[in-house]
């Protein structure tokens, strides 16, 4: 199991993945913005997205969870 | 137009400008008005200002880019005029417009221009008519796919897909080849729509090992268009300007002649007032260049060329907006030495990725020939909702080994702890041997950090 976290502060703007969904290593999962810049979070690994904690127009603080991979 | 006096100024911006501006309007003996969303109460220019209003909740599309929100807020503190900084509502014609209906000065050139500019298409096309040299590109919007590939292979590949309404090099990529054209072309739509609320696509033909060189432009009141000379910008992170120097040093006399003779005359075509950039590509090995864009405002990097010509720019575009003369006479600008801003963004210094926090520690350099234009200070949180430029450090001296040897020590001495910074590759850069030797182009962050 893989827990995907928030490098930093910032908006999530859009949800990619879904719950269920199989995702191979560096799909996109969630596009974060902080400080006007789109920042792609990626799978770092391949799997199915189990757990999506966020929804768009959330913020998200640095180390909180974005995704869970098995 | 009639000269009045402008009594006070209601300044739509935030963080360091809106500070700038503050400044220069105090010295005047203008009030300076602020307004601030929720997430800056605590910032310098706020309490630095004679009075502040608070306009919204931190996102900028409910405060700083609210036009009711900021109009209302103007007519509350009885302002006399606005000025709109750079970025937000700077370059919104519909802004300027509800500024002037309000019965305020606008502290900008004519909505009018504003308009024409902010569509690079016809910017580009105008320019043509004016004689101003443009790169191969599309004289209308690329409406799909299909007519993006036929219109590429008219102008000839590399090109760059751009907003046509956009600025800032958000939405921008280059396509060196059909394949990566059409990989690019909907996601620079989609960009478009959603930063600048439009769609429209233009492609330009890309110059490679270009710099990116601009001219300040001043329109008077009774029409005529000065020129005060050159910034060189190619400095850049996706397409975002890092560090600027004045005079370029990949510019040659005759080809600034050249350049700052174009640069009047788009300001002439467009009946321009105020502060106004410029901006172009220079072909160093031709020694050619083509026009980008016009920014109808006060630039980001507008201290190089205070600094070289010891003229105000924002004291000019408030005596213009007043109806009066510049404060300088203007054929006695002779600039003087050499001038560079190193832009200080809370970001990693490797990856450039963003890095908001709270600054616990904030001691700015100072000595001859440094100006230090900051937003924060110790003590502020830097928040995920607006750019991340933290200070300009912009440094002047007698020749450029001077303005890059006091830089140097001017980065050592900055010290900023809490969010990561980008002075560490501004000191690299500095002691890298491309941007020392004055030969480098808009590549050369890429060339730092393969």
């Amino acid at each position: 199991m893989t827990e995907v976290r928030a490098e930093m502060v910032a908006n999530v703007w859009q949800v990619v993945a879904s719950e269920g969904e199989s995702v191979a290593d560096g799909d996109t999962l969630v596009i974060l913005e902080s400080m006007k810049m789109e920042i792609p979070v990626l799978a770092e690994g391949p799997g199915t997205v189990t757990k999506l904690a966020v929804a768009e127009g959330d913020v998200v603080q640095e180390g909180d969870l974005i995704a869970v991979i098995e | 137009m009639p000269e009045r006096k402008i009594e006070s100024v209601l300044v739509a911006n935030r963080g360091e400008i809106a500070r700038r501006i503050i400044r220069t309007l105090r010295r005047m003996g203008i009030r300076a008005i602020a307004v601030y969303s929720e997430a800056d109460a605590a910032l310098p220019y706020v309490r630095e200002a004679d009075e502040a209003v608070p306009i919204g909740p931190a996102p900028p599309a409910r405060s700083y880019l609210d036009v009711g929100a900021v109009v209302g807020a103007a007519r509350r503190a009885g302002a006399a005029a606005v000025h709109p900084g750079y970025g937000f509502l700077a370059e919104n014609a519909g802004f300027a417009a509800a500024v002037i209906e309000a019965g305020l000065t606008w502290v900008g050139p004519p909505p009018e221009a504003i308009e024409l500019m902010g569509d690079k298409i016809n910017a580009r096309n105008l320019m043509e008519r004016a004689g101003v040299p443009v790169a191969a590109g599309s004289r209308e919007p690329v409406d799909d796919v299909a007519a993006a590939v036929a219109e590429a292979e008219r102008i000839g590949y590399p090109v760059m897909i751009k907003a046509a309404a956009g600025g800032g090099g958000i939405g921008m990529s280059a396509a060196a080849n059909e394949a990566e054209l059409r990989a690019g072309f909907e996601t620079a739509r989609s960009r478009a729509e959603r930063f600048f609320g439009s769609a429209s696509i233009l492609l330009e033909r890309c110059i490679e090992r270009a710099r990116h060189v601009e001219v300040q432009i001043l329109g008077l009141n009774d029409s005529r268009v000065l020129t005060l000379g050159e910034r060189d910008c190619s400095v850049q992170r996706r397409h975002q300007k890092v560090a600027e120097e004045t005079p370029s040093p990949g510019v040659t006399p005759e080809l600034r002649a050249r350049m700052l003779a174009a640069a009047a005359r788009a300001g002439e075509a467009v009946g321009y007032r105020g502060a106004g950039t410029v901006e172009c590509l220079v072909d160093a090995a031709s020694q050619e260049f083509v026009f980008l864009e016009m920014n109808t405002r006060i630039q980001v990097e507008h201290p190089v060329t205070e600094l070289v010509t010891g003229i105000d720019l924002v004291e000019q575009q408030v005596l213009i907006a007043a109806g009066g003369e510049v404060s300088f006479g203007p054929e006695s600008v002779h600039p003087e030495g050499h001038a560079v801003e190193l832009r200080v963004y809370a970001e990693d210094p490797v990856r450039f990725l963003p890095s908001p926090g709270l600054i616990t520690e904030w001691a700015e350099p100072s000595g001859p020939g440094i100006r230090v234009d900051a937003g924060y200070t110790a003590g502020n949180e830097v928040t995920p909702f607006y750019d991340p430029l933290l200070a300009k450090l912009c440094v002047h001296g007698a020749s450029r080994g001077e303005a890059l040897r006091r830089a140097r020590a001017a980065v050592d001495g900055f010290r900023i702890r809490g969010p990561k910074t980008n002075l560490p590759f501004h000191a690299e850069l500095l002691d890298s041997d491309e941007f020392a030797s004055g030969r480098y182009d808009t590549s050369v962050v890429g060339r730092l950090r393969p």
